[in-house]
């Protein structure tokens, strides 16, 4: 009875949280929802007697899975959100009518199909431990797809290393070949470099800009990622003219 | 309770994957469409795991969860080695050969 109320309610918020994958605009969103049906799915491993692969699913799925997704998502943009909008035409039906038609002929499928007999469950095959069970048929009947299976995993670490491996096309220019490209380049205005941020104003943060000699801030003191994001505080309120310059003799 | 009911959760789900996979034009989001797919996949293997008594489908669910690691693995670094020539993770984006 404990499992038909578990099921009940997490079966159908995961079947919920897949469908919110398919429609919310954000690739995080979609991350976040995965990684709800996942745990789900958890959950629904350990109800079966399945303990290891449950425990394997949060540790392998919701852990390293869904953190490298995230963590490509942070590589590429985490603002890429998807438009939504078809650009093949009449795909969209298609495809819906398409998975109905396969949907409805899985579940109709399931429906009709029968063994003849009850589910057997795991009570025996688990008697001496569901890792111990695993363990045995992992290192007998199974242990040439297990080799074959850690082969594909090296094969894979390298791949994803060639892949991602980046050569550079140009070598990278030495110091000397900057300075001279500094002075050379027409205006000398930055040759001694560019002015820190917080220079001449109160506030020396990374996003206040420097104040100028006529009191105005200069923008290119702030590094260029937070100009682009806006992240730029304005600085005319730590101008020293808003200091109280009054001194006050102590007695 | 029945198993069979797991096994109607996990064609939906299979069904929902394969809908996102089709519809969403986000790379990473079809990627993740397909590990929703695959995940389904290991549900029915567990509940036929216990539907027939013996722990077979449960270590072939463990398989899948390997070879999904690495499919991971492989696709997201294509991902990124398509984003950083084309700076964009469309699907729609990567047609060089149709042109």
């Amino acid at each position: 009875m404990p499992e038909s109320i578990l099921f009940w309610i997490m079966a159908p918020l995961a079947v919920l949280a897949a469908l919110g994958m398919l429609l919310v605009k954000k690739a995080v969103h979609s991350a976040l929802l995965l990684a709800w049906v996942m745990i789900t799915l958890a959950f629904f491993y350990i109800a079966q007697g399945a303990l290891f692969l449950g425990i394997v699913q949060v540790v392998v799925y919701t852990g390293a899975v869904m953190m490298l997704f995230l963590f490509i998502l942070m590589l590429v943009g985490v603002d890429a959100s998807d438009s939504l909008t078809e650009t093949i035409r009449g795909l969209r039906p298609i495809a819906i009518t398409a998975a109905l038609g396969f949907g409805g002929l899985m579940v109709s499928l399931i429906g009709r199909a029968s063994l003849g007999r009850e589910p057997i469950g795991l009570e025996t095959a688990n008697a001496a431990g569901n890792v111990q069970g695993l363990a045995q048929l992992l290192f007998s009947t199974y242990v040439w797809p297990f080799e074959v299976v850690s082969a594909l995993l090296i094969t894979a670490a390298l791949g994803a290393m060639v892949l991602a491996h980046h050569q550079r096309e140009v070598a990278r220019p030495t110091q000397r070949e900057l300075s001279e490209q500094r002075f050379r380049s027409g205006s000398l205005a930055t040759a001694a470099g560019l002015p820190g941020p917080g220079v001449f104003a109160r506030h020396n943060a990374v996003d206040v800009p420097a104040l100028l000699p006529d009191g105005s801030p200069a923008p290119a003191s702030i590094s260029e990622t937070l100009r682009t994001r806006g992240d730029m505080i304005d600085s005319s309120q730590f101008q020293l003219d808003q200091i109280n310059t009054e001194v006050v003799e102590e007695k | 309770m029945n198993p069979t009911n797991y096994l109607y959760v996990s064609a939906l789900l299979f069904t929902i994957g394969a809908i996102g996979v089709v519809m969403r034009r986000n790379a990473i989001v079809v990627f993740m469409c397909i590990e929703l797919m695959l995940n389904a996949a290991n549900l029915s293997f567990v509940t036929f795991a216990r539907i027939n008594g013996n722990l077979d489908g449960q270590v072939v669910a463990f398989f899948t969860m390997v070879v999904a690691a690495c499919e991971v693995v492989v696709g997201l670094a294509i991902i990124v080695t398509i984003y950083r020539s084309r700076r964009s993770a469309s699907v729609d984006d990567a047609s060089l050969l149709k042109r």
